[in-house]
């Protein structure tokens, strides 16, 4: 059986790319399904807790749609949304538990954010849509996409507003001595319009994601 | 004039539509409109009644009613320098004019080419006709802004607030934000530092100066502003460009309202929702600031700007009559509020007419949806009574 499905689809071969690469522009989930945007503006300050964000996401979409994709057999319908969250949380605290060990200045900057990737829309999402009735295999890969495509939008917004707001990446100082910081870029406000500027780039290269009048 | 035209001649087949220059179709089209009359008619099809008063005569009145409050924010800019020189014998009146009109001038040259050229730059993407409605936009921004702003500042500013407060959502006539105003808000968020306190509001001020605004006077804890009633109806108070002259502003009111330009519904009801909120103030009297009298608000700072020429502009504000006064009379409630509660905001004004002009398509949905219960009531009454 699995011989079979083996040669159908090889390790990485063109189904499982497109597991991944879709996510990133035509089903981005943030500027196309425009889900986990709180977040997204509040992370987003310092491109430092931007990228530990991004990768904490994508561990806990991959792992627990893995999970919930080898059970999904086994959950009955009808709780199907607290085994879920259940999976979800104790991930999501296991993440929590790491970045606290190892890169503890950026656990304190994202605060409760990483709790709260349990409520990320992304998550529960890309559960119900895609591991409910997928194989572990392309839920992995569905898992990594959808990660990765949170995370580089994220990482964009917070290069932009690094940049400008308080004129370093990753707290190295770039622009030179005499330039005053933006204030507005350090608002989640003008995190909001830079998501609204990459929507507004990303609708007018592809002119199919625009709604029909 | 002559070569003018043959040049619009000569160049009128190279933008045709398949010609190699067709991308600078917009851009011929804005100067020849600008140069001449135009030549276009009414199409064979269709109505053929036209209003004297296009968007074009419209502008233009709303850019002659700004002149008065301009001319008198140059004087006050060079006035406020010098008297802010305490050892200095005050200069003749063109002295004092000069080195105002020196000052604002790249102002309003930054606003007008930088906001210009956006504009020609959409309206070329999209091909369509450049509008005119950046000529007030490019005045006002220059006007509501400290004399002190970086002339870098100010262009980032108008960049906002063109793209994000109009061109984004389709350009002149598109757009749910006075884009002026957006321009404002972003430098009074981005470089607050630059855009409020004691030393921003007199040009080239000398050390060991400060020059507070009433408004941020009487929120530092005074009694009563500095100036007299008389300075400040006049305008001889620090403050923006163009916000300090009640007169200056007044006489652009009148420009507006005889042609009938700007809407009186709504500068009256700011009028009467800031007094209104000025008065209950008096009433609570918790502390100094709610005990100024109440008509000071329409004195200080951008109040009575704002009214007349930021908050009447047609297309963010409210559409239906009765909506108008609902729309007018938030915006004087909330501008006092700001400016008496909250610490944060010295001036009230911009943030007051922000909020309502996304607010102002809401107030218009009821005001409508209200109308049209109240017909379908009285049909049903009619046909009961049959």
């Amino acid at each position: 059986m699995s011989e079979i499905a083996k040669k159908k689809d090889p390790l990485f071969g063109p189904r499982d790319m497109k597991l991944i690469k879709t996510p990133f522009s035509k089903e981005n989930p943030i500027i196309v399904q425009v889900l986990g945007i709180c977040s997204a503006l509040a992370v987003t300050v310092k491109l430092q807790p931007a990228v530990v964000m991004a990768l904490s996401v994508t561990v806990v979409i991959m792992m627990s749609n893995v999970i919930i994709s080898l059970l999904r057999n086994t959950i009955p319908p009808r709780i199907r949304i607290i085994v879920q969250l259940v999976i979800v949380s104790f991930l999501v605290i296991i993440v929590d538990q790491v970045l606290r060990a190892f890169v503890y200045d950026a656990s304190k900057q994202l605060s409760v954010y990483v709790g709260l990737i349990i409520t990320n829309c992304i998550v529960m999402g890309r559960l119900e849509a895609f591991a409910m009735s997928n194989k572990p295999w392309p839920s992995l890969m569905d898992g990594l996409g959808n990660g990765l495509g949170y995370g580089i939008i994220l990482i964009i917004i917070g290069f932009v507003r690094e940049l400008f707001g308080s004129g370093t990446l990753w707290d190295i100082r770039i622009m030179p001595e005499g330039y005053i910081p933006n204030g507005l870029m350090v608002m989640p406000a003008m995190a909001l319009i830079l998501l609204g500027i990459i929507i507004w780039i990303h609708r007018s290269r592809n002119k199919d994601l625009l709604e029909k009048e | 004039m002559n070569f003018v035209e043959k040049f619009f001649e000569q160049t009128r087949p190279k933008v045709a539509k398949g010609q190699k220059l067709h991308w600078l179709a917009s851009t011929f089209e804005a100067f020849e409109s600008f140069s001449f009359v135009s030549n276009k008619t009414a199409k064979a099809k269709g109505a053929h009644f036209r209003d004297a008063i296009d968007s074009k005569r419209a502008i233009i009145v709303v850019v002659i009613a700004l002149i008065p409050a301009l001319l008198f924010g140059m004087y006050n800019v060079g006035w406020q320098h010098f008297h802010s020189l305490k050892d200095v014998a005050m200069p003749g009146f063109w002295t004092i004019f000069w080195y105002g009109f020196l000052r604002v001038l790249p102002m309003i040259i930054v606003s007008y080419v930088v906001g210009l050229f956006i504009e020609f730059m959409f309206a070329q993407i999209r091909n369509e006709e450049v509008n005119e409605g950046y000529l007030v936009t490019g005045l006002l921004i220059p006007m509501i802004c400290p004399p002190t702003t970086p002339l870098w500042q100010l262009g980032l500013a108008v960049v906002f607030g063109t793209l994000i407060g109009k061109e984004v959502f389709g350009g002149t006539g598109m757009n749910f934000m006075n884009p002026a105003l957006v321009a404002r808000a972003f430098l009074f968020f981005a470089y607050p530092s630059h855009m409020s306190g004691d030393m921003v509001w007199i040009y080239d001020m000398p050390e060991g100066v400060t020059g507070p605004t009433p408004l941020g006077e009487m929120l530092a804890g005074a009694a009563m502003p500095a100036a007299s009633v008389c300075d400040m109806i006049c305008g001889f108070i620090p403050g923006s460009v163009g916000e300090t002259s009640l007169i200056a502003i007044l006489l652009g009111a009148f420009i507006l309202l005889v042609t009938g330009i700007a809407s009186w519904r709504i500068m009256l009801s700011i009028f009467c929702g800031g007094a209104l909120m000025g008065i209950i103030f008096n009433l609570i009297g918790a502390n100094d600031y709610m005990n100024m009298p109440f008509y000071y608000h329409f004195l200080l700072g951008g109040f009575a700007f704002g009214a007349v020429f930021m908050a009447t502009d047609p297309v963010t504000a409210a559409h239906t009559n009765c909506g108008k006064y609902i729309y007018g009379f938030l915006i004087g409630i909330m501008a006092v509020l700001i400016r008496v509660v909250n610490p944060a905001y010295p001036e009230g004004m911009m943030l007051a007419i922000l909020l309502m002009n996304v607010f102002a398509p809401l107030i218009d949905y009821y005001v409508v949806d209200a109308n049209v219960r109240r017909r379908k009531k009285r049909l049903v009454a009619a046909t009961n009574n049959k």
